[in-house]
């Protein structure tokens, strides 16, 4: 029922509506000014959780670290290298176990 | 009701009345009427948060906070063949990303191996010649989160994509003022977001010389008739009409003409595939030989049932969705209610360019019981789905024929 009600609504509005112009269209920019969100949320509680909290969240927030599957200890490795390597994380050499241990017991 | 094909109506010119059977309603999608959505991603984890958060942009599903990874749910797409631009999918690398934007002082910036170094504000860019032109905008790692065996990295399912009718001026233009010099084998572009550490590497993309003078590609100052949100990279954006999107740069303010092959992170590391049918590898492979990802494939989805859905058996009812063919048109669809041993084709929509999305609808009847329903794009070229999945460690590429479970009763 609603989506029949839609589709009058539908009809009534592109009555209303002129078709749409194909010559030039006139398009004027505003400046944009924005706040963007910041995501604080923490990783969980755990060994190596300060490890990984002071060492990741200065470039990324934690959601998409916590949504990945049940990656291996070296898929997590790679990753953790690829941050510090490619990505010029500052992370301390020594804390680099701490990090791959915390990351790979996550999903088990 | 035979309402086909739904096209909102600003961006309709008449209405559509295709096909000719009646179709059960189906119960609307729901997933937004809560505030988080499970994708049904093997393994999971599957369940996500549908955000409201970000600035000019509605309901989407949120991947990742910062910098942004924002997903198009995929009743969106079945709304219109164009994507709202409050719903268009988001993805950035780095978190440095200016949130204001004085249109005033912008400026573009051609350099390199050119006559003259030119420095355009958007008031010399907007007189210059228009273009326009729909294009889908998708992901490299769109569906990355169906791969098997899973592999790391933003965790989508298939709406890091979308489909917009860009507005803007053709790059070859913009290079012709600078002037290219004889010797030029590649143009790269950079946007005015940054690394947080200075050190990282920025994101710079490169095309071909003659790729990016072949006056499709363009640089949009609007996208659906309006300029473009900041998050799909306001004022500018360079779009690479049937490349995928690491290729189309956002907020893009420097373009540089290069006279040697580009060999930064961004094209000789990352958004590399296995130089192979399908980008594909066995799981574990190493040694092959790999190139900068460049064009992409077909692929189609059913965007008005999703899995599990519960089907009325006995009754007639419209499957519809979208389909593009990669880097050209849509030659046919066709679509199979029984996993694939039978196709029927199915019937298009109209015709939006070779860079668009192309609607497509079936009328068929469910037989009582568990189905699996599918859907197959060939494109203009002769390229149809495959019907098993590709693999790489990127997750790249993915264009399998889906499988929709559903039970009729």
């Amino acid at each position: 029922m609603w989506r029949k009600l839609l589709s009058v609504a539908l009809v009534t509005v592109s009555v209303l509506v002129p078709a749409a112009a194909l010559a030039e269209q006139k398009i004027t920019l505003k400046s944009v000014s924005v706040d963007l969100p910041f995501g604080d949320r923490m990783f969980p509680d755990g060994p190596g959780a300060d490890a990984v909290n002071s060492n990741c969240l200065a470039c990324h927030s934690a959601g998409m670290v916590l949504d990945q599957p049940a990656l291996s200890k070296a898929q997590w490795r790679t990753e953790v290298e690829k941050m510090r390597t490619a990505y010029k994380a500052p992370i301390d050499p020594k804390e680099v176990d701490t990090i791959v241990d915390y990351l790979a017991g996550l999903r088990h | 009701m035979d309402k086909l094909f739904p096209v909102p109506p600003s961006l309709s010119t008449r209405r559509r009345f295709l096909g000719t059977a009646g179709a059960a309603t189906l119960a609307p999608l729901t997933a937004l009427a809560d505030n988080t959505i499970k994708l049904p991603l093997p393994g999971g984890p599957d369940e996500r948060a549908i955000t409201t958060a970000f600035p000019q942009k509605g309901a989407l599903i949120l991947q990742r906070t910062r910098p942004p990874l924002l997903e198009t749910p995929m009743e969106v797409f079945d709304r219109s063949v164009f994507t709202p631009n409050d719903q268009f999918y988001v993805r950035w690398h780095w978190a440095g990303i200016p949130n204001e934007i004085d249109v005033k002082s912008f400026r573009l910036t051609v350099h390199g191996h050119v006559n003259r170094t030119v420095s355009l504000s958007l008031d010399e860019v907007l007189p210059l010649p228009q273009m326009e032109l729909a294009a889908i905008n998708q992901c490299s790692g769109n569906s990355r989160g169906y791969f098997e065996p899973r592999v790391s990295g933003a965790q989508w399912s298939h709406g890091a994509m979308g489909n917009a009718r860009w507005t803007g001026v053709s790059l070859k233009t913009v290079l012709d003022r600078a002037g290219v010099k004889a010797g030029a084998v590649q143009v790269r572009f950079s946007g005015m977001d940054e690394a947080v550490l200075p050190e990282a590497p920025k994101l710079m993309k490169s095309l071909a010389i003659d790729h990016a003078r072949n006056s499709e590609v363009m640089l949009a100052y609007a996208m659906n008739g309006e300029q473009l949100p900041l998050l799909n990279g306001f004022p500018l954006r360079l779009i690479v009409p049937g490349w995928y999107s690491t290729y189309w740069v956002k907020m893009l303010n420097y373009i540089e003409v290069l006279d040697q092959p580009d060999t930064n992170y961004w094209m000789k590391t990352a958004y590399t595939i296995p130089d192979t049918p399908h980008a594909s590898v066995r799981p574990g492979e190493t040694g092959f030989k790999t190139v900068p990802i460049n064009r992409m494939v077909p692929r189609s989805f059913i965007t008005n049932v999703k899995e599990g859905d519960k089907l009325k058996a006995g009754a007639a009812m419209l499957a519809r969705g979208i389909a593009f063919g990669g880097d050209t048109g849509v030659a046919r669809v066709d679509f199979s209610s029984n996993g694939g041993k039978s196709w029927q084709q199915a019937q298009l929509g109209k015709d939006e360019g070779k860079y668009s999305f192309r609607q497509w609808q079936f009328s068929f009847t469910p037989a009582t019981g568990a189905q699996v329903l599918m859907v197959r794009c060939t494109s203009s070229s002769g390229e149809a789905q495959p019907d098993t999945p590709n693999w790489n460690p990127s997750g790249f590429m993915r264009n399998v024929i889906e499988q929709m479970p559903v039970v009729a009763v």
